[in-house]
């Protein structure tokens, strides 16, 4: 519509105000026409007055429609730097037919925003956005339905643009959204019919759009958890070993000398058995006072392996073994194969090691509480702070803010929970701000991994058989707080996906007809703390697996593009395949010259997370005197199903090569019998400025398929391509990563 | 102690002891949200502000040690940039935090007060680095969500804006 009809729209507003036609009413919602900015104002007070979730099959749960004509998307999935506050308001506003400035979303907020369930699994599209878009269906057709009573026309005569709804046949009919209800609550359930947009007819889902966030994240104006404040409260820090023991060992105070902070003006000690922090009113004055506190520690009961003897350690140690997938006689397929390949690697701790360490701030009170933090889950927070204080749930209201990108389970439960009980130990709100050394040291860490893999084929290259053995710990269920406080015994989370040999990256890309995967689980109290860390153990199945697919194509002497070609059924698979193989300009060739100190190479990979589908390629060069090795060029090519905004996911996939580039080259946790001792940036390297290759993101858009995730599924991948390349560079196979100087020389030697 | 402080071109006084890093300063007490806290190890690059035009690291800088110079955050480079240019008026944005968004850098951003104060500090001593010389740079400041091929992209564009060239 021209500016000229929404000025009409407008003018005719105003007239029929002044003749009183104010009062029509609506049958549909009995109400008048927009109240105005006090009608918003006293629907944002009533917002968040009690506990959430708020009942998710009504409109106003998850929409609200402002009197200037603009939306506030009310949604269960936190930005976490991925993008989230522009996709998935994009999703509403393709439903609603807004422009994407017309809506705009608020913080997670456990009195007001949805359950969705927790942002991780890289899922913030693919379970978020079905619930967004059936909110915003609803409450499109409950605003067409209070237009066509308004203009006097049947609903199939009306069309939208812009929030604008106007009659095809008689374009001087026209009314906002913002007059229809702007400021005021739609008192709507949903009526499970209201249509959704056939994708063909996608105008903003599909197209690339400027994220919403950018110009306040580059001007300073943005407010990320660390800039938040409460009036009245104490700066606090904690105060832990440096660097976690084992976990069933938690840490115990043998003796505490509250004399050695006298000096510092205002500091305090704050104590619940195992769980100390020190609170002053200047964060320096915390900080001073974390670091002078006199504490003992009890010594480690459970001594950790030093780095050197972890993968011995894992294999003497004791396990519970399972087969979690099998299909036919893997064995005598592997006896019978004309050619077998197979490969063991062993692969590290990573940590998340979020670049700000995490921050919550907390304000507990007798019957409330009030906790501002950077969870991934505010209501799983709610849930575990509210145990840890003695409060009921409802009597817990947990905000998020964001923080630095977390990359999965970072300490933000754990600096939540030292929060929460800080400020009730000192009868005053707190701002926890974990140093670097107790993020580092007390992440809960990406597991360890041993793979042992065996794979056969017959002469004309078809895989037969495939058997895979996955040595790892699953995650620790309790945080570090509630466990030093309480004494809560050590216990894992139960095993399952994300923690247990993956069937889709080992070895589920390729058509097997004898399969088995066999899980051998360790005990989680003997090891570090553990989470879902970005492309869980993901890394490390396809580093391993797909070193042995290329080798089997090695010994066929054939391609190994061609070789997995020949092996997958799915056109996903082959698409990303095939995606990624063009975008390097992978042609058959023989193997790279071998001859110079510093040699070439590249390499294919395939691999996913939980869905999705993700191929790579690399081309990489090792310095075979020094053992230095250099990525020089990454492809990552995703099939993300229908992926809302590309400029987002190439974004996402840049930044996952980037951050596999680290994890293969530096990232690694140094352990000593005393504890974790990897705890800032010299001792945990990651990927930097001058570690990081050319970048070819590939999207591979499926816009009619459902939304698969796109935060991690080209990491594994991309180990893949970069192990397979070294093999190609050298004539030898890495089992082991990160590439260090000295592990290169190691495999180049053997 | 009070002491006096000269950020973003106005003197701010300031009561912390003089030990004290420059960043609780300007977190706590000025309330400026461009410098921020990552490591207290000056390793990762996320306090970073300008002291006379020079990058430093403000978690171990002690407030003492920089009452008499002209601090400059993040906050503050439209105004240095206007200064350094000989612009009358400072602009919303410089060129480089406009490359930003138009590269589409950022993911969390936590990292970008650094990135924009460092890469500011060498485009107003190179107005035509190579990639060689960006990278070389900016080597020092971590960015965990893997954002440097587009924060080399952002400098290279905004070389290209100050120096009159097509974006």
């Amino acid at each position: 519509m021209s500016a000229r009809d929404v000025r009409a729209a407008f003018d005719r507003r105003f007239v029929l105000k002044a003749g009183g036609a104010l009062v029509i009413g609506f049958p549909l919602a009995g109400r008048a026409l927009a109240q105005g900015a006090d009608a918003a104002v006293a629907e944002n007070l009533v917002r968040g007055a009690q506990a959430g979730p708020p009942d998710a099959e009504q409109i106003d749960t998850w929409l609200a429609i402002n009197a200037d004509n603009s939306a506030t998307l009310y949604m269960g999935y936190a930005e976490l730097g991925q993008g989230t506050t522009t996709a998935l308001p994009m999703v509403a506003a393709e439903e609603l037919d807004l422009e994407i400035g017309q809506i705009d979303s608020v913080q997670l907020d456990t009195n007001i925003t949805p359950y969705q369930g927790g942002t991780y699994s890289s899922a913030s599209i693919a379970r978020g956005a079905p619930g967004v878009r059936r909110a915003a269906a609803e409450a499109r057709q409950a605003l067409l339905a209070m237009a066509s009573e308004f203009l006097a026309e049947p609903v199939e005569n009306l069309s939208v643009e812009g929030g604008v709804v106007s009659a095809v046949n008689a374009p001087a009919k026209v009314v906002t959204y913002g007059e229809l209800v702007g400021g005021r609550r739609f008192d709507l359930a949903f009526t499970g019919a209201a249509p959704v947009k056939d994708p063909a007819d996608y105008r903003l889902v599909g197209a690339r759009a400027a994220r919403k966030d950018m110009r306040a994240k580059v001007t300073g104006d943005y407010a990320y958890m660390q800039h938040e404040r409460m009036d009245g409260m104490l700066h606090a820090r904690i105060v832990r070993p440096r660097g976690q023991r084992a976990y069933g060992d938690g840490a115990r105070v043998v003796s505490l000398d509250e004399s050695s902070i006298a000096g510092i003006p205002g500091a305090r000690v704050l104590r619940q058995g195992d769980f100390i922090a020190v609170a002053a009113p200047r964060e320096w004055d915390a900080v001073r006072a974390a670091q002078m506190l006199a504490v003992e520690w009890a010594a480690p009961e459970r001594p950790l392996p030093d780095s050197a003897d972890l993968f011995a350690r894992i294999r003497e140690s004791a396990t519970d073994d399972a087969v979690i997938e099998e299909r036919g006689d893997a064995d005598a397929a592997l006896s019978d194969a004309a050619f077998t390949a197979s490969f063991s690697s062993e692969c590290p701790y990573q940590i998340h090691a979020p670049f700000a360490p995490n921050c919550a701030t907390a304000d507990v009170r007798a019957d409330s509480a009030r906790i501002v933090c950077s969870s991934q889950d505010i209501y799983a927070t709610r849930r575990g702070v509210a145990a840890l204080i003695g409060l009921a749930e409802e009597q817990v209201r947990v905000q998020y803010r964001e923080g630095s990108g977390t990359y999965g389970k970072s300490c933000y439960d754990d600096c939540a929970q030292a929060a929460a009980l800080a400020s009730q130990l000192a009868g005053a709100p707190v701002r926890m701000q974990f140093m670097r050394w107790d993020e580092h040291g007390w992440d809960y860490c990406g597991p360890p991994h041993i793979g042992e893999v065996r794979i056969g084929a017959d002469a004309d290259g078809r895989i037969t058989g495939y058997a895979y053995d996955g040595w790892q710990h699953t995650w620790s269920f309790v945080e570090t707080t509630q466990q030093l406080a309480t004494g809560a015994p050590a216990a894992g989370w139960p095993t399952g996906a994300s923690r247990s040999v993956n069937p889709l990256v080992c070895g589920g890309m390729y058509s097997i007809p004898a399969l088995r995967l066999t899980d051998h689980m360790l005990k989680v109290e003997d090891w570090l703390r553990a989470g879902w860390l970005r492309s869980p153990l993901d890394l490390a199945f396809a580093f391993t697996s797909e070193q042995a697919v290329d080798d089997l194509a090695y010994q066929l002497g054939m391609d190994p593009v061609e070789f997995r070609r020949r092996n997958i059924a799915d056109d996903r698979w082959l698409g990303v395949l095939e995606a990624a193989a063009e975008a390097f300009g992978w042609e058959p060739r023989p193997a790279a010259d071998r001859v110079q100190p510093v040699v070439t190479g590249r390499g294919i990979g395939l691999g996913t997370h939980l869905a999705s589908w993700g191929g790579a390629a690399a081309e990489i060069a090792v310095n075979r005197s020094t053992g230095r090795v250099r990525i020089i060029r990454l492809v990552g090519a995703l099939d993300a199903g229908c992926v809302v905004n590309p400029a987002i996911v190439e974004a996402q996939i840049t930044g996952q090569l980037v951050q596999t580039v680290g994890r293969m080259l530096h990232e690694e946790v140094q352990l000593t019998p005393g504890g974790a001792a990897s705890l800032d940036w010299a001792s945990y390297p990651v990927a930097r400025f001058a570690d990081t290759p050319q970048i070819t993101p590939v999207v591979v858009q499926r816009i009619d398929e459902p939304c698969s995730g796109a935060g991690e599924e080209t990491m594994a991948a991309a180990a893949a391509a970069i192990g397979n390349a070294f093999f190609d560079a050298t004539g030898k196979r890495i089992s082991s990563f990160p590439m260090t100087q000295n592990r290169v020389l190691t495999a180049l030697n053997a | 102690m009070a002491q006096t402080l000269i950020v973003n071109g106005e003197a701010r006084e300031s009561d912390s002891d003089p030990d004290t890093p420059l960043l609780y300063v300007l977190a706590d007490e000025l309330g400026l949200k461009g410098p921020r806290f990552g490591c207290g190890l000056a390793q990762c690059g996320s306090c970073s502000v300008l002291v006379d035009g020079v990058e430093v690291r403000s978690c171990v800088t002690p407030v003492a040690a920089v009452t008499n110079a002209r601090i400059t955050t993040l906050e503050g480079l439209p105004g240095l940039y206007a200064e350094q240019a000989g612009l009358t008026d400072a602009p919303e944005l410089t060129p480089l935090q406009q490359a930003m968004i138009d590269e589409q850098a950022v993911q969390c951003g936590y990292c970008y007060n650094g990135m924009i104060v460092k890469a500011s500090e060498l485009l107003a001593a190179n107005p035509d680095p190579s990639d060689a010389q960006i990278v070389d740079h900016m080597n020092g400041h971590l960015c965990r969500c893997g954002t440097y091929p587009r924060i080399v992209a952002a400098v290279r564009r905004a070389a290209r804006a100050m120096n009159g060239g097509a974006q």
